[in-house]
């Protein structure tokens, strides 16, 4: 190289006016999976993001195209394998809806607690996670990561005391659910939602106390709310930018109707607003997993006999669309049926697809360390994004 | 902007000359592909569609391809469904990235997957699949067990 040329990198790398490219992942701790985003640099701000996802492909789509209505929900499971029970449930509604077939009353109050407490261990591991990556502005950063997951273990083991499983379950099926509530169930979920709704106020202490949280998630990552619509983003992130959109009210599935609960909405569309969001839900999902236990109705838990064959379930020709609300947003499946026992074509719509999709809209103007804290906001989970 | 589900179906009649099909909050509409757009930049703004839910699209064989797009008016609860088919052979279709954002990803999961080429997209290429991939799996002449290219 000329010393002319090699004089001239250096004067304007140290003035930083040149641009840099910035691999950051496919194996990067922030990202939670795999995710590679090509940043854009000038100096310490990013300019630009291209997202590159796929590294966590297996064709869902496919796959559903090639197993039955009875084999497919217990893989259901693998596309969002964080929350398994919401996307289980958002195939056997679809296949429910298409084929009319009925819910029990108990099965549907037990689809309810398990998709609460679901939603209890997703936010925690959510709430872990991204505490841990913002780990030195938290004095140690381990800590938030360390206690939060100890409740996730609680309620784990009760997925496992009920579904022998704890991270994939194969709880629900078409008609109900495989599995009743084992004896004493219901006291020991008592006890550990009890547990979780005082950690609650410990950590919301902990955390909101403390300026440098505050600093590193107010006003950063800001999706306003034409953005939020615009690109379509669900769940926590939709209703931290002022948008009351949940699936439980704008389309009640499996008795939410029966359940008193309140929707949180925050405006600032911020880190922070999404932190509430999350906060407050927790503690509505214990008041529903409460209403749930007081009246769990006697009865059948399916209205279909027990599996015996994998091509059991008939689905008459049509087409429907079920949505649930999961802890990332609206988890939907579409199917169609050609009248076998596959489906002519399955879409998934996960919730973390959209959600990502925003990342290259909010992350522009914001410093590389903003990026961790912005990623761990939107919490996405790569089984559900790539599918 | 408030729009009711009836008003929705009479409005899509009246501008398009088809008939919407009413499932409860959900409109399901039909139109030709040159309409697509057009479709597309109604709902938004006439019928206050703001939500844009998904996209995706469906190989009927020797029928051709179908897209499929669903967008939500969230203040009135209107869901519309929007469908279009694009006839044998045909894969292409007018992008809707101009309208809504969020069909940028969608559009190019339907491209990798299905090799529709969305007309207008300003960046369409694979997004799940590697640059190098052979073929569209979700096409229905796309066997399962197709080998992938150096393995062959």
């Amino acid at each position: 190289m000329p010393d002319t040329q090699a004089k001239q990198v250096v004067e304007l790398g140290y003035g930083g006016n040149e641009r840099l490219m910035m691999n950051m992942g496919p194996q990067h701790p922030s990202s939670h999976g795999v995710f590679r985003m090509i940043l854009t640099l000038e100096g310490e701000t990013v300019v630009g993001v291209d997202a590159v996802i796929g590294y966590l492909h297996r064709c869902h789509e496919k796959l559903g195209e090639t197993l039955t209505y009875v084999q497919y929900p217990s893989i259901a499971s693998k596309t969002d394998y964080v929350a398994a029970m919401t996307s289980e449930l958002a195939y056997v509604s679809a296949v429910e809806k298409i084929a009319r077939i009925d819910v029990p009353k108990r099965a549907q109050y037990l689809r309810v607690i398990a998709a609460e407490l679901q939603r209890i261990a997703s936010h925690c591991l959510w709430l872990g996670t991204w505490c841990l990556d913002m780990g030195g502005a938290l004095g140690g950063g381990a800590t938030v990561f360390l206690y939060a997951i100890r409740e996730r273990e609680m309620v784990l083991d009760r997925f496992e005391e009920l579904t022998g499983a704890r991270l994939l379950y194969g709880f629900h099926q078409v008609g109900g659910t495989r599995y009743d509530v084992p004896p004493g169930w219901d006291t020991k979920v008592r006890e550990t939602v009890d547990f979780i709704e005082q950690r609650i106020d410990e950590y919301e202490a902990m955390l909101e106390h403390n300026t440098f949280f505050r600093v590193r998630t107010q006003g950063v990552g800001v999706i306003s709310r034409e953005l939020a619509q615009d690109v379509g983003v669900s769940g926590p992130l939709i209703r931290g930018s002022g948008v009351n959109y949940d699936v439980r009210r704008a389309e009640p599935y499996s008795s939410y109707g029966d359940f008193d609960f309140v929707v949180p909405v925050e405006t600032e569309g911020d880190c922070y607003a999404r932190y509430r969001v999350r906060m407050v839900e927790f503690r509505q999902s214990i008041r529903i997993i409460r209403q749930a236990l007081d009246g769990l109705p006697a009865g059948p838990i399916s209205s279909r006999p027990g599996v015996k064959s994998v091509g059991q379930v008939r689905v008459p020709k049509g087409e429907g669309y079920a949505r649930v609300e999961g802890a990332r947003g609206e988890v939907g499946c579409y199917i169609i049926s050609d009248g076998s026992p596959k489906p002519y074509r399955m879409k998934w719509r996960g919730a973390s697809f959209s959600n990502l999709a925003v990342l290259p809209h909010i992350v522009p103007g914001h410093k590389v360390a903003d990026v961790v804290a912005i990623m761990g906001s939107v919490d996405p989970v790569f089984g559900e994004v790539d599918r | 902007m408030s729009t009711t589900v009836a008003d929705a179906s009479a409005r899509l009649r009246e501008t398009f000359g088809v008939e919407a099909v009413v499932d409860g909050a959900l409109v399901t509409v039909a139109v030709p592909r040159e309409q697509w757009l057009p479709l597309g930049s109604f709902a938004m703004r006439e019928l206050g569609c703001r939500y844009f839910n998904w996209l995706s699209a469906i190989d009927w064989k020797e029928e051709g391809l179908e897209v499929v797009c669903r967008v939500e008016n969230l203040d009135a609860g209107l869901v519309l469904t929007m469908r279009t088919r694009l006839g044998p052979g045909e894969t292409c279709c007018a992008s809707l990235t101009g309208l809504y954002r969020g069909a940028d990803w969608m559009e190019r999961e339907c491209y990798d997957m299905f090799g529709i080429r969305f007309e207008g997209h300003p960046d369409l290429r694979r997004i799940l699949l590697s640059e190098d991939w052979e073929g569209h799996p979700l096409r229905k002449d796309y066997a399962v067990d197709t080998p992938f290219a150096p393995y062959r």
